[in-house]
């Protein structure tokens, strides 16, 4: 368990994100053992592997939505293995979610806003009217056209299409200007055309903030992200560029031998 | 830059006006309930506002915040034995009698709820349901309530010291004030910045989480606002039955503001209100059935739940694709 671990993670200026022995044990069953993951600041990082390697359970430790066995997690060198979802989400750590995460029964706009309330700190002011809340609606209209939904403004947001829902969660998220975003699987279950889009727009909203991404797709891997680290078993296969990964024997393996047979 | 053409229809109309509507609404139905108890029986209107508010409290925290509660008789009734009490063996003044009851939910709701949003979906409800059965025996054997009889003969006294409320008509004003009070503050919270966190928890909870927000403490927030409501009706209620008994706080009571709410239309503004109206109108005038009325209302509950599961209101909502 304990190897010599040269860098100290947080004192390399450039690296956003980093997870040490990163380890979560169900009962009887490891499901990420000892990961290791290190995450520049204002690269896309793809977290790739067969099914059941671990991804989103290790998307879930990050973010604290699982509490990790052992192991620690950094953030802009601050330790953030104990804290609470929610206070990591203020720190700038915003994910999304494998199936679409909107709120269905509230109007695109209000999905956006939601996100924008948060500037106001809490919101237990339940004697004031809604109305002090118009003052978000500009940028929550800028925002929704930004993802090309301005169309379906004032839309529930559960009648929208599935693609479309992405990309609401995506406007949602970045409404928080997170400094880093995890997005697990932003392009499972859509159309090819929908993945043209949404590659796009992750390109775009790359620019000034760190992505970390747990995709499926090899092309949109291939095409977007910096780096790549690759799971099997719960554990780290391989991490390098998609050229170097893509020729490391172990990851053959694994993706021949988990889909193709 | 857009990935999509851009849109031109900003035209997709915003649902204008909607405020309005409910403006509309409140004003016609204060009007039609200032008239009411000159053609109707005031003490069945006093009942149905009663149980419009006790509805409206629980749609507060099932339709809005998304937590089916299955104890809030605890609450009312709760409310209803300290009310009863005060104004009897203290004689305390209906008003403070009321606010002392009220408070006494608050405080009930805040313990209450505090463990019970530790749980989710059908184990908070069953936990409600669990504390609620505790007040319940509490009110068998606790030796100032009354065990089987309750507490009766609850004098009415004189509001703020010279208003007599022994006459149903002073009363039925007295009652009017709380319950549509209650409605519009309840009308108020969903249409505020917590509403809008309220309608998130119940939509997405752990997208909410991850958006920074620190969910339970919304949820608590609601639970005791909901509790307080629920109590200030069942304070009123002893007032005006002059009576705090078990049926307060037996779990029957939590299931059947459950169904009123279920009936009207959870999620909905009026919902409510046409749900308890409809089943008190029920029981009331269908009485002489008898063990029927249970019956009624079990085939009205299977209907309601098969045939139209938004409630009365939420289906005029959709065919009129307007929000109530």
């Amino acid at each position: 368990m304990i190897e010599a671990f040269e860098p100290a993670p947080d004192t390399r200026g450039e690296i956003i994100l980093s997870a040490r022995d990163l380890t979560k044990r169900f009962a009887g069953f490891v499901a990420v053992n000892g990961v290791n993951l290190n995450v520049e600041r204002g690269t896309i990082h793809a977290l790739i592997g067969p099914n059941g390697a671990g991804k989103t359970t290790c998307f879930n430790l990050l973010t604290k939505f699982l509490q990790p066995s052992s192991g620690t997690i950094h953030f802009n060198g601050r330790n953030i293995t104990n804290l609470p979802s929610a206070d990591i989400a203020r720190l700038g750590v915003v994910r999304s979610f494998q199936i679409s995460a909107v709120f269905p029964r509230m109007s695109v706009t209000d999905n956006v806003r939601i996100a924008l309330q948060r500037r106001r700190g809490d919101s237990f002011d339940f004697w004031r009217s809604q109305s002090v809340l118009s003052a978000f609606d500009d940028e929550a209209l800028r925002r929704v056209d930004e993802v090309g939904l301005s169309e379906f403004a004032h839309v529930m947001a559960g009648d929208l299409s599935y693609g479309r829902k992405r990309a609401l969660e995506i406007a949602t998220t970045l409404a928080l200007e997170p400094e880093m975003m995890l997005l697990d699987e932003p392009m499972a279950g859509m159309a090819q055309e929908d993945v043209t889009r949404i590659s796009a727009l992750i390109r775009k909203i790359s620019a000034n903030r760190t992505i970390l991404m747990v995709e499926h797709n090899l092309s949109v891997v291939a095409d977007l992200s910096d780096r790549i680290t690759v799971l099997a078993r719960g554990e780290v296969l391989a991490e390098g560029s998609y050229d170097e990964v893509s020729r490391h024997p172990g990851v053959v393996e694994a993706y021949i031998g988990a889909s193709h047979e | 830059m857009s990935l999509e053409t851009p849109a031109q229809s900003q035209a997709e109309a915003l649902p204008v006006g909607t405020p309005r509507l409910h403006l509309i609404i409140f004003a016609v139905l204060l009007v039609l309930l200032l008239i009411a108890p000159f053609v109707l029986y005031p003490v069945f209107l006093m009942k149905v506002l009663c149980f419009a508010l006790f509805a409206s409290a629980l749609n507060l925290l099932l339709g809005f915040g998304g937590l089916l509660s299955f104890g809030h008789a605890a609450f009312f009734g709760s409310a209803s034995y300290i009310t009863a009490y005060a104004a009897k063996d203290w004689g305390l003044s209906p008003e403070l009698a009321i606010l002392l009851g009220t408070a006494a939910a608050a405080v009930l709701g805040l313990g209450i709820g505090a463990l019970a949003i530790r749980r989710q979906g059908i184990y908070f409800a069953m936990v409600t349901l669990a504390f609620a059965q505790m007040v319940f025996f509490f009110a068998v054997k606790a030796p100032f309530t009354g065990g089987e009889d309750g507490i009766q003969a609850v004098p009415r006294g004189h509001l703020f010291g010279f208003i007599d409320l022994s006459s149903d008509l002073t009363l039925y004003f007295v009652v009017l004030v709380i319950a549509f009070g209650g409605l519009l503050g309840i009308y108020r919270i969903i249409h505020s910045p917590f509403g809008q966190v309220l309608k998130a928890i119940r939509d997405n909870e752990p997208r909410l989480i991850s958006l920074g927000y620190k969910v339970q403490r919304y949820k608590l927030a609601v639970f005791v606002m909901s509790a307080t409501l629920a109590g200030l009706a069942g304070a009123t209620k002893a007032l005006v039955f002059q009576l705090a008994s078990l049926t307060d706080v037996y779990w029957t009571m939590s299931g059947e503001v459950v169904l009123m709410t279920l009936l009207g239309g959870m999620g909905t503004v009026f919902g409510p209100l046409v749900g308890a109206a409809a089943l008190v109108t029920m029981e009331n005038y269908f009485a002489g059935l008898g063990a029927w009325v249970t019956v009624l209302q079990g085939v009205i509950f299977v209907a309601s739940v098969l045939l139209f599961r938004e409630g009365i209101v939420g289906v005029i909502a959709r065919l009129t694709k307007k929000s109530l």
